[in-house]
């Protein structure tokens, strides 16, 4: 049997905006990828999806400005419960001077407006080591 | 192996990391697989299985959600299972199924867990009913299994559970649908959701006509049930009939019956699925597939001759 890379999507938060998490669960989709989307949901419960749904990959859309605070606790989340493994990637409107701030926190990635999706594809896909 | 051993002594403990990976594991057909499911079988079977179907968008999900609410109030364990569908392009899936599941308790014990349907066209995934398994053996008393929106053919969620609830809509269709076979005739309960719109009445009355006319056959005659799931309307009613389906089960063995002729599909299903693995596996060795082709392209053979042929040979020896 292939292996498939089962992404968490969340819309972080109180987040309204919908269209570009939408989009990114639509191409992860038609890349192959089992993407479990969540809609809007805080840490707590992203963790716990991820734990359920052997997640390797938590994608989180932001774009309301709940980055710094939200995004950091769902590493630290899953680190607490065990899941050292997951990836958590960003996305949305964010920052660029945030960006670092949020990898030193253990973000994997971020990706802002404009980013071609082949980029978020292979991103995903070459964080996932196959066990 | 000692990896899968511990995994396997985790999940009988109830640990939700181990279940989730077991659960893993089995779906991408491990080759450890027969070993887990060896081990995990006899710890099933104490849980009672609840399968939600019906077409796409009536409403399973939000069903499901306000279902599980109860239950878990009810202070049972709970493990769901939802299927949605796979692409049949690029094998990916968008699962969307958990969006429904809100404003979840820390105290209750629930499990909820997503599948891809695959390329498997019965309305549940591949490994639907191992998952169920494993989840059973984790400790869950409840098993809620999701089918993927369904048409009229999509029936082995009937195999899979021991009350089947069939949910439509007003929508749903006239009488002439309700006189066709299939998905009507699995249903224990029978609910009409969405029921706060025009012509709910409608299609419960004819739910009724079409249950009226097999009067005398039905020695359990399924509820038509009124419910509005995302105003939590006829929820209450829904629970109770699952459990008054659930005695009626537990009377003079027919739940052991019931269960007993699941299993013994099953037992055909993976008998058959083994003799195609076997064979195959000795056909591809001696018969040469292409050649076959060529001849009956040629049309010195026909495709039924040729393949009673291949059979043949390779079970003589």
């Amino acid at each position: 049997m292939e292996r498939k890379i089962r992404v968490v999507m969340a819309k972080l938060g109180l987040d309204i905006h919908w269209r570009g998490v939408y989009l990114v669960s639509q191409f992860l989709k038609d890349a192959g990828m089992e993407v479990i989307y969540l809609g809007n949901k805080f840490p707590e419960q992203i963790v716990e999806a991820a734990i359920e749904e052997d997640a390797d990959v938590v994608g989180l859309s932001t774009l309301g400005g709940n980055h710094l605070t939200l995004g950091p606790k769902v590493v630290t989340l899953l680190k607490e419960k065990g899941l050292d493994k997951v990836k958590v990637f960003m996305g949305g409107v964010i920052p660029p001077k945030h960006i670092p701030l949020l990898k030193q926190q253990g973000i994997y990635e971020v990706y802002g407006p404009d980013t071609p999706m082949d980029v978020i594809i292979k991103g995903i896909s070459d964080s996932v080591t196959v066990h | 192996m000692a990896d899968i051993d511990k995994l396997i002594r985790e999940t009988l403990k109830g640990d939700k990391l181990a279940v989730s990976r077991l659960i893993s594991v089995v779906e991408r057909g491990h080759a450890q697989t027969p070993y887990i499911l060896e081990k995990i079988y006899p710890h099933s079977g104490n849980a009672y299985y609840i399968g939600v179907t019906g077409p796409p968008g009536s409403g399973k999900s939000t069903t499901v959600d306000r279902l599980v609410k109860m239950l878990c109030s009810n202070n049972y364990s709970v493990g769901v299972i939802a299927v949605d569908p796979c692409s049949p392009f690029s094998g990916g899936a968008l699962l969307g199924d958990r969006i429904r599941m809100n404003k979840r308790k820390s105290e209750w014990d629930v499990f909820f867990r997503s599948m891809s349907a695959g390329k498997i066209m019965g309305g549940l995934a591949r490994t639907t009913k191992e998952s169920s398994r494993i989840l059973d053996a984790s400790g869950k008393q409840i098993i809620v299994i999701e089918t993927v929106g369904v048409g009229q053919s999509e029936l082995d969620i009937a195999q899979a559970t021991d009350t089947v609830v069939v949910i439509l809509t007003p929508e749903s269709g006239d009488n002439v649908q309700l006189m066709k076979a299939g998905l009507l005739e699995i249903a224990d309960i029978f609910v009409v959701n969405k029921a706060d719109r025009p012509g709910a009445e409608n299609i419960s009355m004819s739910i009724e006509a079409m249950l009226d006319r097999q009067r005398g056959k039905l020695e359990w005659r399924p509820p038509v049930l009124l419910t509005s799931a995302s105003l939590g309307k006829g929820i209450e009613e829904l629970y109770a009939e699952i459990w008054r389906h659930a005695d009626y089960l537990r009377q003079d063995d027919k739940l052991k019956e019931r269960r007993k002729s699941q299993l013994k599909g099953e037992l055909k299903q993976r008998i058959e699925s083994e003799i195609v693995n076997t064979l195959w596996q000795k056909i591809r060795d001696d018969a040469d597939i292409d050649e076959l082709v060529n001849d009956i392209w040629e049309q010195k053979i026909d495709p039924q001759s040729a393949a009673g042929k291949v059979v043949r040979r390779c079970l003589k020896d």
